[in-house]
């Protein structure tokens, strides 16, 4: 978390100003406060995460909460909205589609206090499942859009759009990507324009979506957008700066930046407010320039709309379509020139992220697969189970698919015939395991499902859920019990065990395979990463005499032991957790436990 | 001015590239910093990229336009050559951290320093873990390698201190600026 003091310094305008260093994150946080933003709604997912975060740290008169998926964040909020509360749901990309229900039809109502969804994208893949973009929903749902390309904008656009919210009576989609999320820069802080004060209205006809209403609000909403597209045409966020007439480039979010620095000298289109596009503007620049670019990271969603009025211009017949730009690539497209050779870059050992030394989910994934089971996977930590030598995880698609695809698996195989099972984090459990759960019962299914309950959401930084007992806040909440939970959904076979036993563990496993119905085990111990953790945190040493170098520890995949000159040797990352020890046939493996 | 850390998630380079960024906007520098968070923290390479001027677009340093490299670990010194200017100033700090597939004894530890010298001469190794451990805490090594950075930046020694004593808690302040000193001795040029 940012811990930046404020600094004072001059502004542009001469005058004294707060400034801050944030990242886009922290300003879109800051800039919800600087909205009156009352509520905030969130389910954890990077690069989005510390949206939330910096809001319940920072900004105690906001109410924060993470909700167990999405759709629950975007639907509170909407909630809220009715209440006339501003408020704001954020997500990564792919919980929009979690929350995708809700939102289509969420612009036919009437909005109160303003909504913004935050969506942070993930070109480049660096911590999701897929690189979708996000843009597309602003125009399927038929709502403005707003993409910052700086933290200062981040902030600012989150302002503006609260303000078009309210104005237009709209939803309206704030779309960042990883390196808007993530970077950091200098943003000018502004004060506090207070909040709107919640009443009880009823809008029956804009808020009860029954077909007869529904049909009546639709042309309201195609109505909003032509009123929207006036509005592009004529917002200080989408703007032109004229320099040399030989290259004009149409471009928004970091994007714009990468062009920026890749060619100072030419002209540019800013395009903040991308949904809908400035249709005036984009003739009007076009008209300026002798060649147009479209810059755009991921699809081609500005540059198909500016080719359907007609305007000749270019961009992903030479922009890849897939990762992330930077100068470089946006250079290279533009001036039609291979990159030189920069030397010979080495061929290093890769250093791909792994489960924790200590990692509870490590011994879990290694009793599955020493019992031969085919392992469908979901979304956390577990996912790096992939990796060899554990190589553990054989499918991983969405939030809560892990069940799903192990029961139309075992479904297909029949009884007994193969040993299908599923993991699933308890974060993901609740997220969209449950309903996965409840069809695995009713369905008469068969595959053993392993809930690996760490107490948090760990892969994203160790947030509180619906199972931990405290909120964002850090406020003591309902004590869930998840064996409860699981065996009201229908599950007879029910096993909550100590994965750090990995002997029992193994056994347990077993016999869950042979019970002929459902079954589930919790694999219950916290994050190696909390304070509650379960291991002693001292380092076990390996007796290299008697190591005979069988590898049975290597195989747990541990980042904590090393194989050199044919012994075991275990390194200062060692947590103690003894998983290793409790495996090695000569017991070499010793000292702290 | 382009600065690129490099190193192991867990390190304490995200801190190190904060007070770097904060540092710098407090000498009236324009500065922006991107790296990447989430799986990267769970033991994977980590950069960061710090770029400060009177004006910065791109949020990542361009290729060919790093001036200072600061490596948190020898390996990873040499993972992003391309980014790397001409005779660029390389600080590599002592310790070597496996990756997996040294761990497991299927590759070696390569020696990173050969590929580096085909960029630039301007290459130091500093002791900064060694000097960590000696110190009490081997945390404390991203402080040590920021005072190293700062005797090759303009800003005078008293701004860390005031970004040191804005950003860190109390009870950390001393130790961190005795870290800080430590690693000012430290002479590479």
């Amino acid at each position: 978390m940012n811990t930046m003091a404020f600094f004072i310094s001059e502004s542009s305008q001469g005058e004294y100003v707060m400034k801050k260093i944030l990242s886009g994150n922290e300003a879109i946080a800051r800039g919800a406060f600087e909205a009156g933003v009352s509520f905030v709604s969130a389910y954890p997912g990077t690069p989005s995460t510390e949206i939330l975060q910096t809001v319940a740290e920072e900004y105690p008169a906001i109410h924060a909460e993470w909700n167990p998926n999405e759709k629950v964040a975007l639907e509170v909020a909407a909630g809220a909205s009715y209440a006339g509360a501003r408020c704001m749901a954020v997500m990564k990309h792919v919980g929009v589609n979690v929350a995708a229900d809700p939102l289509m039809t969420l612009p036919y109502t009437l909005i109160r206090g303003g909504l913004v969804l935050v969506s942070a994208d993930d070109p480049e893949l660096f911590s999701s499942q897929n690189e979708q973009d996000n843009r597309h929903y602003a125009r399927f749902a038929k709502i403005p859009m707003l993409e910052p390309s700086t933290s200062q904008e981040a902030k600012d656009f989150m302002i503006e759009a609260v303000r078009v919210s309210e104005e237009f009576g709209t939803p309206v989609l704030l779309r960042t990507t990883t390196r808007i999320s993530h970077s950091m820069g200098v943003v000018e802080l502004g004060n506090e324009k207070g909040g709107s004060i919640p009443s009880l209205e009823r809008h029956p006809a804009e808020w009860v979506m029954l077909p007869a209403n529904a049909r009546v609000r639709h042309p309201v909403i195609e109505e909003r957008i032509i009123a929207l597209k006036s509005y592009s045409d004529a917002s200080p966020l989408n703007f032109m700066e004229i320099g040399s007439s030989k290259l004009g480039i149409i471009s928004s979010g970091v994007a714009y930046q990468y062009a920026k620095e890749a060619f100072p000298e030419a002209s540019f289109l800013k395009v903040g407010l991308s949904y809908p596009l400035p249709e005036e503007l984009i003739r009007n620049f076009a008209a300026q320039v002798d060649e147009l670019w479209v810059v755009e990271e991921l699809d081609p969603f500005m540059e198909e709309q500016v080719k359907a009025l007609g305007i000749d211009c270019r961009g992903k017949d030479r922009l890849p379509l897939c990762g992330e730009l930077n100068p470089d690539i946006i250079r290279g497209a533009i001036t039609g020139t291979v990159p030189e050779d920069r030397g010979v870059q080495p061929d290093l050992p890769p250093r791909p992220p792994s489960m924790c030394p200590g990692c509870p989910h490590r011994s879990m994934l290694w009793a599955l697969k020493r019992n031969k089971c085919f392992i469908a996977g979901d979304i956390g930590c577990y996912t790096l189970g992939f990796l060899p030598p554990l190589s553990a995880i054989d499918t991983t698609l969405c939030m809560g698919a892990g069940i799903n695809h192990a029961h139309g698996m075992a479904t297909v195989f029949g009884p007994g015939k193969e040993k299908i099972a599923a993991v699933i984090g308890d974060s993901t459990f609740y997220h969209s395991g449950i309903t996965g759960l409840l069809n695995l019962a009713y369905n008469k299914g068969a595959a053993l499902i392993v809930i690996l309950d760490n107490s948090t959401t760990a892969m994203t930084g160790s947030q509180d859920h619906p199972g931990t007992g405290v909120t964002v806040r850090g406020e003591q909440t309902l004590n869930l019990d998840l064996e409860n939970l699981v065996r009201a959904l229908g599950i007879g076979w029910v096993r909550t065990v100590d994965p750090y036993d990995i002997k029992q563990t193994r056994k347990d496993v077993k016999e869950a395979l042979a019970f002929g119905g459902p079954s589930v085990i919790i694999s219950k111990a916290p994050c190696v990463l909390l304070k509650s953790r379960k291991v002693s945190g001292r380092a076990l040493t390996v007796d290299t005499d008697a190591c005979t170098g069988c590898k049975v520890c290597i195989g747990l995949g541990c980042p904590a032991i090393e194989f050199r000159d044919e012994k075991a040797h275990i390194n200062e990352m060692c947590v103690g957790c003894g998983v290793c020890a409790d495996l090695c046939v000569p017991k070499a493996i010793g000292g702290e436990k | 001015m382009n600065v690129l850390m490099t190193g192991v998630g867990g390190q304490g380079i995200i801190l190190a590239s904060d007070m770097l960024s904060e540092v710098m906007m407090r000498s009236g520098c324009d500065v922006k910093k991107s790296e990447i968070h989430g799986m990267a923290q769970r033991g994977g390479s980590v950069m960061s990229h710090v770029r400060f001027g009177e004006r910065v677009d791109s949020p990542l340093i361009p290729f060919d336009s790093c001036d200072i490299l600061l490596s948190f670990e020898e390996l990873e010194a040499a993972r992003y050559l391309k980014y790397l200017k001409k005779d660029a100033m390389v600080i590599i700090n002592r310790y070597r951290l496996a990756p997996p597939a040294v761990v497991s004894g299927s590759r070696a530890y390569p020696d990173v320093v050969p590929f580096l010298k085909e960029k630039t001469p301007n290459i130091h190794l500093v002791s900064g873990t060694a000097i960590a451990e000696e110190m009490g805490n081997a945390r404390g090594v991203n402080i040590i390698l920021l005072g190293v950075l700062s005797t090759l930046l303009d800003p005078p020694e008293s701004a860390w201190y005031d970004a040191i004593n804005s950003m860190l808690k109390e009870k950390i302040r001393a130790a961190n600026i005795q870290g800080f000193k430590r690693g000012r001795q430290i002479q590479i040029q």
